[in-house]
């Protein structure tokens, strides 16, 4: 809890370090944490009310729009919920074709994740160096499907895009490259001392916590739970492919990173093991408009961990509903936990350790009319503020109410600023409003 | 623990939930559970049963009344789908964090989206609205169609 001696540091919902919005209030005494709160639901976007309102088909393109980093995650759990219910005997052939596609997007996903951590521990050639190389997973993924980040590729029934021997050969070149550098980088991770220094002991969740919080995916196994929907609840292609799942029992940030660079080489060797074993047949199976009334639930191993949807048909083309859980909303609650009593600076590196996903977090955003700054009634030129307390003082040298400052006032400042500094807008509005 | 084994256990110990407990595929199980009876099966589910990790919670708008599913699992592997009628006249739940901490953002997700009440929750900030979100107004119940344009900005 927040208490009255502390100082409190209030970080978001706009703020450099962090990525997405979202508010965490900090309460410090010295360097050290003593508390911690997340408020979240900056990026709520309504998806699942929208989805009511739209066809399967169309919320699915809605559904893999959720998140821009695991697309495929999330449209691969809910048109598996969708066909579970309609009863659809998706061919083998397209099930490969979605684990080759999830494994490429691991790929990418940790890749990413690599680089954004060495970015926050200040180590940014770690951050180049990942993400030249996600270039090559990237490439790979456009090759396959013609996108990069919304790959469009999942289909009621099936798949919408075939391999041939071509990409095949192709996807086996990228993989050799990129397990190349990853060993560079297990090797970088055992051996480079700012990695060590900086990631071990820091952002510590113990394995009771883990459990207690249900912590989902690498935050949960490198606190030695091994859970992992692949293994335990197999879906797509994943019964008949072999793999380890990793973790460790460090608890902390560095174990979060050795657990995502074992599970990158993991990827690797699934990814081989799905282009010599991809079946022949059809990637399609006719589905039809209207889902039979039902009700199914779907489990995913996303890049973050264990992704959810719940699907209830009501016999007609719509859903009747759908519901998303995405893995940050269960991974956030243990956020708290690992910034129990640690250092400020550690905050970053902590957060993004989880490799939050606030887009799939949240689902829906409220719209809302311009801010409008309200005027005195008697004086046009006298601002007030939100208790309808008119302003001091002119804008230049203006003193706040309190601490309250409009958004209008900002921007006036803001003008006042630039005129000081021999930007002029007027003309130029002047300009424009001659053009329209 | 097999899936029918969790089936038979349910319908020994609750003599109410003879038929009520469907296994729809391998690692799915769904249980229709009555209000009155919902604490003590829960409670059953996650003590005697090691259903220990919560997925999430789901609620939805049923027309003539509400549902709230509990997505429960068992290391990961065997998910009980418990799920509970509620009334649309008086929709309220009691919070399960005693027994599932991680269950608070799903009840507060549950109080705003469709204005379920769920007692027994500490207080917090509010999610996944924003805080000027008009008092009333719950997007995931079926009669909401969307938010009224130009609203009047409640605090500007």
């Amino acid at each position: 809890m927040h208490e009255s001696g502390d100082v409190r540091i209030p970080i978001g919902p706009q703020h450099p370090a962090l990525k997405e919005p979202e508010s965490f209030l900090i309460s410090l005494r010295g360097e050290k944490i003593t508390a911690s709160s997340v408020r979240l639901g900056y990026n709520h976007r309504g998806i699942e009310k929208a989805c009511e309102e739209r066809t399967y088909t169309q919320g699915l393109y809605l559904i893999e729009r959720i998140c821009g980093i695991c697309s495929h995650s999330h449209s691969t759990c809910f048109v598996q919920a969708v066909e579970e219910i309609a009863g659809i005997q998706v061919s083998d052939r397209a099930k490969y074709m979605r684990t080759l596609i999830a494994e490429l997007e691991r790929i990418h996903s940790h890749l990413l994740w690599l680089g954004v951590a060495g970015h926050e521990i200040g180590f940014d050639t770690l951050l180049m160096y990942t993400w030249r190389d996600r270039e090559v997973v990237m490439d790979l993924l456009a090759t396959l499907t013609g996108n990069r980040v919304n790959y469009g590729i999942n289909t009621i029934g099936g798949v919408r895009r075939d391999i041939n021997s071509k990409q095949k050969e192709e996807v086996l070149k990228a993989i050799d490259i990129l397990e190349d550098r990853t060993k560079y980088y297990i090797d970088l991770a055992k051996n480079e001392t700012t990695l060590l220094k900086r990631l071990q002991g820091v952002g510590v969740l113990s394995h009771e916590d883990a459990k207690k919080l249900d912590a989902v995916g690498p935050t949960a196994r490198a606190s030695g739970i091994e859970r992992d929907v692949r293994k335990d609840d197999p879906y797509a292609a994943y019964a008949e492919l072999d793999f380890k799942v990793i973790s460790v029992n460090s608890c902390d940030v560095y174990g979060r990173t050795l657990v995502r660079l074992g599970e990158l080489m993991e990827s690797f060797s699934l990814v081989r093991q799905i282009i010599r074993k991809i079946p022949e047949g059809p990637i399609l199976v006719k589905s039809p408009r209207k889902i039979p009334a039902g009700q199914a639930v779907s489990r995913y191993e996303a890049p973050r961990g264990e992704d959810l949807h719940y699907v209830r048909a009501n016999g007609t083309e719509k859903p009747d509903r759908v519901k998303v859980r995405a893995p940050t909303l269960a991974n956030i609650q243990s956020v708290s936990k690992m910034l129990e009593d640690r250092y400020l600076a550690d905050m970053p590196i902590v957060i993004a350790a989880i490799d939050p996903c606030f887009s799939c977090t949240d689902r829906l955003i409220a719209i809302y009319p311009d801010w409008v700054m309200p005027r005195a009634k008697n004086a046009p030129g006298t601002y007030l503020n939100c208790a309808g307390v008119p302003l001091a003082g002119k804008l230049r040298g203006y003193t706040p109410v309190g601490n309250i400052v409009a958004w209008e006032t900002i921007r006036l400042k803001g003008i006042a600023w630039y005129k000081d500094k021999g930007i002029d807008f007027t003309s130029l509005n002047k300009r424009l409003t001659k053009l329209f | 623990m097999s899936e029918k084994n969790i089936k038979q256990e349910l319908e020994d110990k609750f003599t109410y939930l003879k038929e009520a407990v469907i296994i729809q595929r391998k690692g799915r199980i769904f249980a229709q559970v009555p209000l009155d009876k919902f604490d003590e099966v829960f409670a059953y589910a996650v003590k005697q049963m090691r259903f220990l990790a919560l997925s999430a919670i789901t609620g939805l708008d049923r027309g003539d009344g509400f549902e709230v599913i509990y997505h429960l699992n068992q290391e990961g592997k065997i998910l009980l789908n418990l799920s509970v009628g509620l009334s649309k006249e008086n929709p309220e739940v009691k919070s399960v964090t005693a027994y599932c901490p991680s269950a608070d953002i799903y009840e507060r997700e549950l109080m705003d989206l469709l204005g379920i009440k769920v007692s027994g929750l500490t207080a917090g900030h509010r999610y996944p609205l924003t805080d000027d979100w008009p008092k009333g107004e719950y997007p995931l119940r079926k009669d909401w169609k969307g938010p009224v344009r130009n609203r009047e900005v409640q605090n500007a």
